[in-house]
């Protein structure tokens, strides 16, 4: 754990913790709800990789913006939503974030400034790229990061768009979340060269940074939030992570591309969330038993947002064709 | 016969025409030893090895520029597009390079490539995995368009796309890929341009594409139980288009509907309406009908989604009340 004056950051290291918490849990409800078929559709599970969201979100107002990705649960809730609202979109029911119609990769809560899941791999970097061309033209100080996995580092409109904020100076986070995987295929076989070079080829500062270790990522998305604030962006951090569950839920059988020995090293040396939770109990920032009741709170809030979505009801019929297009001229 | 999925007769399909000409290969994302998330290529590898199986960063405009390139320099590419949503990516190099270039060349460079991709709503896999862009495609000229409605037409016409001195894009039901039906051991093509009669009927013509020749044969036993006889037509290729046995069908039955499940604006169904109204005008009893998916992106919703993409129930109840001349 990166080293810090302790007490002072109370406040912030709980609330870090418990974010991370609640993804798990999140998560858990989420893949449980899918097993047992009562959620529809494709999901991808955010466990594992808690520090990067939490990390970088801390580092964040509300106005700043983010966009996110398949495996977006996690930015979702980091960046302030609400679990009752994304248990109801992953279940289509109208109280959900996008009243039923995104659905798990779609999620959007724009309160939080959070522009979006995406279900097109890259489908976000123009996006997060346009979102801080906003924030320069308007002077308004938001930055916006981006986060998308190591496979997306392969589409090509990635440089398309770090060439522009770097020419233009744009407040944007590139944050790739490498977690080794790119659907069933190693990273290593799908990338050439060194991802931070790329970035580097256009004059971007470049960092790596563990992501699962959350104070780390979180220092530096401070400093970097900081620097686009300036106007010293754009940057680009990769952040070296793991994803627990397959690629997506019902993605079982993957002896054939990773080992059960490497997921069982990687849930018992390097967890998130554990490794935290050591390091505010060692810090004396809290008791064991602390963590426990707030580890129970987390849960029992996200069962009662689980069984409020599951009673909640689906959109009208008259929904389906409502939002095409905007009301205004 | 025996029986196989839509899946297996794809992977057939390949395997014996890799087997035939070495200037074959596949190219995606996740083809080789993944055989693809939905297990349609699972052993390919195996057998014709990485350097024919290959798979592909996510790069998909890259792959397929590649791939035109290797086309235009003696290679017969079998391109995998996993879902056919991704077909926006790549739309510059297969419009404008694959489809142009054999004219542009004055038929001097050919592009002898296939694109697989899929299509088909009600998985809930939301707006950007669940489009059926066929229509898209159809729509330029140098591209063939193939619409398999089952395992038999699937690798029938697979064959056959990989034989084609043409870029092809085949369109596959992804909710059909377990499937069963009857396909021979032997070895057979389906030609293109060639639409299947697959029910005879008099009172009313439906043609239907891909996910929507199911809905219409479904369709068409309800209606036969209201003694209305309905011949089905699933024409397998839209480009080309076999327009002869549909106008002979419509002006038999003297009305027509056509089912597609792409969207309903400015989409195949717009086509095959105005092909059936322009040349048998004269032998209609009733204006022809379009029945496409809902024009609205692919809601997530499951209360939603299924009121998008036509059902028997409405294709039958639209013949009803065609019949009835009630339009
Ligand atoms: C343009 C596009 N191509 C392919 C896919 C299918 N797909 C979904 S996720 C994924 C892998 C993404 O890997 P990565 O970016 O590393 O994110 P991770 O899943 O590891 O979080 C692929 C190939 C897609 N959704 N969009
Ligand atoms: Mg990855």
């Amino acid at each position: 754990m990166a080293a810090r004056k302790s007490k002072a950051n109370t406040e912030a290291y709980l609330r870090m913790y418990r974010q991370m918490a609640r993804i798990r849990a999140f998560e858990d409800n989420a893949n449980q709800l899918y097993l047992s078929a009562k959620m529809p559709g494709l999901t991808h599970m955010y466990s594992g990789q808690e520090a990067v969201a939490v990390g970088i979100c801390e580092a964040l107002t509300s106005d700043d913006k983010i966009t996110s990705t398949h495996r977006g649960h996690g930015h979702c809730v980091a960046k302030g939503a609400e679990f009752r609202q994304m248990f109801c979109e992953l279940l289509g029911k109208a109280e959900g974030y996008c009243r039923g119609k995104g659905g798990s990769m779609h999620i959007a809560d724009q309160a939080n400034g959070n522009l979006g899941a995406n279900a097109i791999v890259g489908g976000s970097m123009g996006i997060a790229t346009g979102s801080a061309l906003t924030a320069k033209r308007q002077g308004t100080g938001h930055v916006t990061v981006c986060f998308f996995g190591d496979g997306a580092t392969a589409q090509g409109v990635w440089y398309e768009v770090m060439n522009m904020a770097a020419l233009w100076k744009l407040p944007i986070i590139y944050a790739c979340e490498n977690n080794g995987y790119s659907e069933y295929t190693k990273t290593a076989e799908i990338a050439a060269g060194s991802l931070t070079a790329r970035a580097e080829a256009f004059g971007i500062d470049s960092f790596t940074v563990d992501g699962q270790d959350v104070l780390a990522v979180n220092d530096l998305a401070q400093t970097l939030v900081a620097r686009c604030r300036k106007g010293e962006g754009p940057f680009f951090v990769e952040l070296e992570t793991y994803r627990y569950h397959g690629h997506h839920v019902g993605d079982i059988n993957r002896d054939y591309y990773r080992t059960k020995d490497e997921e069982a090293d990687w849930k018992k040396h390097r967890d998130p969330i554990v490794n935290f939770g050591k390091w505010l109990i060692g810090q004396k920032i809290v008791t064991p038993d602390e963590l426990v009741s707030m580890d129970n709170e987390v849960r029992a809030d996200a069962e009662a947002a689980v069984q409020y979505a599951l009673e909640a009801p689906y959109p009208d019929v008259r929904e389906v064709d409502m939002h095409v297009f905007a009301e205004g001229a | 016969m025996r029986e196989i999925t839509l899946s297996r007769a794809v992977n057939e399909a390949i395997a014996e025409e890799m087997r035939r000409d070495p200037a074959i290969f596949l190219i995606g994302e996740d083809v080789a030893e993944a055989g693809t998330p939905f297990k349609v290529l699972s052993g390919l590898v195996e057998e014709f090895g990485t350097e024919r199986i290959i798979d592909t960063p996510i790069s998909e405009p890259g792959f397929m520029g590649m791939a035109v390139g290797a086309a235009m320099t003696g290679s017969r590419p079998i391109v995998d597009l996993m879902f056919g949503d991704f077909i926006f990516l790549v739309m510059d190099q297969l419009c404008n390079q694959a489809a142009k270039t054999h004219y542009m060349s004055g038929g001097k460079l050919k592009v002898p490539l296939v694109l697989r991709t899929n299509l088909g709503a009600t998985r809930r896999s939301a707006a950007q995995h669940s489009q059926s862009l066929h229509a898209l495609v159809a729509h330029i000229p140098g591209l063939k368009v193939a619409l398999p409605s089952s395992a038999y037409e699937a690798k029938g016409l697979l064959k056959t796309a990989i034989r084609d001195d043409n870029p092809v894009v085949i369109f596959e039901d992804k909710l059909m890929y377990n499937d069963k039906a009857p396909v021979p051991e032997e070895e057979y093509l389906l030609p293109f341009g060639k639409a299947e009669i697959l029910r005879q009927g008099k009172d009313v013509t439906l043609v239907g594409t891909s996910s929507m020749v199911q809905v219409c044969r479904k369709a068409a036993d309800l209606l036969a139980a209201d003694g209305i006889s309905a011949e089905v037509i699933d024409p397998r290729t839209i480009v080309p288009l076999d327009e002869d046995t549909i106008v002979g069908s419509a002006k038999k039955t003297s009305r027509a509907i056509v089912v597609d499940e792409g969207h309903q604006n400015f989409g195949v169904t717009a086509e095959i309406a105005a092909r059936i109204a322009d040349k048998a005008f004269y032998y209609l009893d009733n204006p022809v009908q379009r029945m496409g998916a809902m024009d609205v992106p692919v809601p997530f919703s499951p209360a939603l989604e299924d009121l998008t993409v036509p059902t028997p129930e409405q294709v039958a109840e639209r013949a009803r009340r065609l019949c009835r001349g009630e339009i």
